[in-house]
């Protein structure tokens, strides 16, 4: 095994990986067509017949899906395998109505978890590597993901799941870990406990960390890499196109190969929808074209990106996307949880009969994110007693917490003293600087 | 029977008693007495005034958060042992006190309590009884 999980793809030539990316296009518009009623009906609505997609120059003619499709076909309405073949359900975190729900056959597992393996091995992963998998397991992809892409390789897969930091660290010496993945805010997290317990980069044997489901910087990848002493690599991937993984980055460290044997990429203006030249910025678009059960053609991820295919000094042909630098909407990431105003402000509609105005703080200190929620009390929610203000306090955390699945911390505030802006209140201050 | 409380919600930051204190005297509006129950983040002032609804309606108008709570006062002897008697009226009769606070009168011998209770019927039937004063609206808000 050498520095490619796949090098027949990962390097294959511009041309045959057009020709391969066509043959599989005509095939999966063709199945997505007979099978998925929902997406069939937008084809017929816009004239698009399957014929009439014959290579990737035709993608520009299918329709766009967007979450809010995927949350109106929720559960089964986007599904094109019988339910008998699927073996598997992820979902994205939750929203504040609707899930987001994907549905894998085991051919779809495979494919996936492939991919994952790509990203260990561009992150110098061999079968003598002990994987280190601290992203959630569960619904979230994060962990599934990478612990199956840890056991194509052949590493030695710990699924530590997150949390327990300093038990994560105890197996990480006791096991000599040689490969961690996790979000790079608990990565950075676990560089500061590991320093707090009195050791350092030398009392561990990582040399490598694949981070992602959460925007970082390049300043954050070098504070991580001093604290561990590794190097660190970036990884991309959403639930609704398989998970992560749906591309990587390589030692170059300059931007995510993506897998486009499955997934062919595009950059759209987000206002016109209109296909941009590559090297612009605009929103990038991602069509499955391997996936059996949960096939989505031209769906719309709402990262802002850019993509290049400048030759790469690793030697893969696959397309670089640029870190996303920025959303079309109004989403959050906040400890790699997808985190909308609209969901807040649902919580809050329970608590008043008026709406109560309120500002989402978001911050960064130590390398972990602050979630803050500046509350503004109105008369129906105040009451004479500290008690029943507490418990007002308590209700909205723990009504946030169970929806976005991350506790934020509550502050109740004076009424009109969180600052508007043209009228308008400013919901969200994000002091970041992710971008 | 009962009294019209204030309680404004006051964040814990500075400048803001001054600015509502100042605010009700602007509007010459005297204050009876006050207590405040305050959390690390935030307090609730509690206020007996002698124009409760004007009160209010200046504080809304300068977006305070602001409701009537409706308490109930009573004279008590201003001696040793004067609100003990009052307490075991209220614990034989089963009344919890959620707060309360005192103050003291300019002339006589005497001091008012105001309680803030789950059943004001049902506590100022039993303080009566005990032959306690209930004050009226119109005593506090013109003494």
């Amino acid at each position: 095994m050498g520095r490619y999980w796949n090098e027949k793809i990962e390097c294959m030539s511009r041309e045959d990986m057009k020709k391969l990316q066509d043959e599989r296009l005509v095939a999966q518009v063709r199945h997505v067509y007979d099978n998925v009623a929902y997406y069939r009906k937008m084809m017929d609505e816009k004239g698009v017949k399957p014929e009439d997609i014959r290579g990737t120059e035709d993608l520009h003619k299918l329709p766009f899906l967007t979450k809010a499709d995927l949350r109106e076909a929720y559960p089964y309405g986007l599904l094109a395998k019988p339910l008998s073949d699927c073996v598997r359900i992820q979902s994205t975190s939750g929203t504040t109505g609707k899930r987001v729900v994907a549905f894998y056959t085991q051919h779809d597992i495979d494919l996936w978890e492939d991919c994952c393996a790509r990203a260990i091995v561009a992150a110098g992963g061999t079968r003598d590597d002990v994987c280190q998998v601290c992203y959630g397991y569960g619904l979230f992809t994060g962990g599934p993901g990478l612990n199956g892409g840890s056991h194509k390789v052949g590493c030695l897969t710990l699924p530590m799941s997150s949390g327990n930091t300093e038990r994560q660290i105890q197996f990480m010496m006791d096991l000599q870990s040689t490969i961690l993945c996790c979000t790079p805010s608990y990565a950075a997290y676990i560089g500061e406990t590991l320093h707090d317990m009195g050791y350092g980069p030398d009392d561990i044997k990582l040399k490598a960390g694949i981070f992602g489901a959460e925007p970082w910087t390049e300043e954050m990848r070098r504070e991580i890499e001093k604290l561990l002493g590794i190097k660190a690599y970036d990884i991309y991937g959403l639930t609704e196109i398989s998970g992560p993984g749906v591309s990587f980055e390589c030692e170059e460290q300059t931007g995510m190969h993506i897998n486009e044997d499955h997934f062919i990429a595009e950059i759209i203006d987000p206002d016109t929808g209109e296909v941009l030249p590559e090297g612009s910025k605009g929103e990038l678009v991602f069509t499955s074209i391997t996936k059996e059960a949960f096939p989505l053609l031209r769906y719309r991820t709402r990262d802002i990106c850019v993509l290049t295919r400048e030759k790469c000094s690793c030697g893969r042909t696959l397309v670089k996307m640029s870190k996303p630098m920025g959303r079309t909407d109004d989403m959050l990431i906040i400890r790699g949880v997808n985190v909308f105003p609209s969901q807040i402000e649902s919580v809050l509609l329970k608590m008043s009969n008026a709406t109560p105005n309120y500002q989402i703080v978001v911050d960064r200190l130590n390398n972990s994110d602050t979630f803050e929620i500046m509350v503004e009390l109105n008369d129906d929610m105040l009451s004479d007693t500290v008690k029943s203000i507490e418990e007002l306090e308590r209700k909205i955390s723990s009504d946030i917490h169970s929806i976005l699945g991350i506790k934020a911390k509550i502050t109740l505030v004076e009424p009109k003293s969180i600052p508007r802006s043209e009228g308008k209140a400013v919901r969200v201050v994000d002091k970041r600087k992710l971008v | 029977m009962t009294i019209k409380q204030l309680s404004i919600f006051v964040e814990n930051r500075p400048g803001r008693l001054s600015a509502i204190t100042r605010l009700l005297g602007n509007n010459d509006i005297d204050i009876r007495a006050m207590s405040i129950a305050d959390t690390k983040d935030f307090g609730i002032l509690r206020l007996i005034v002698n124009h409760p609804d004007k009160a209010l309606k200046v504080l809304k108008e300068n977006n305070f958060s602001v409701t009537i709570t409706n308490v109930i006062a009573i004279g008590i002897e201003d001696a040793p042992g004067g609100l003990a008697g009052a307490m075991e009226t209220l614990y034989e009769n089963n009344v919890s006190v959620e707060y309360m606070y005192a103050f003291i009168s300019k002339t006589e011998n005497i001091a008012y309590v105001i309680f803030r209770v789950e059943n004001n019927e049902n506590a100022a039937e039993a303080l009566r009884e005990a032959g306690y004063k209930i004050l009226t609206a119109d005593e506090i808000y013109d003494m």
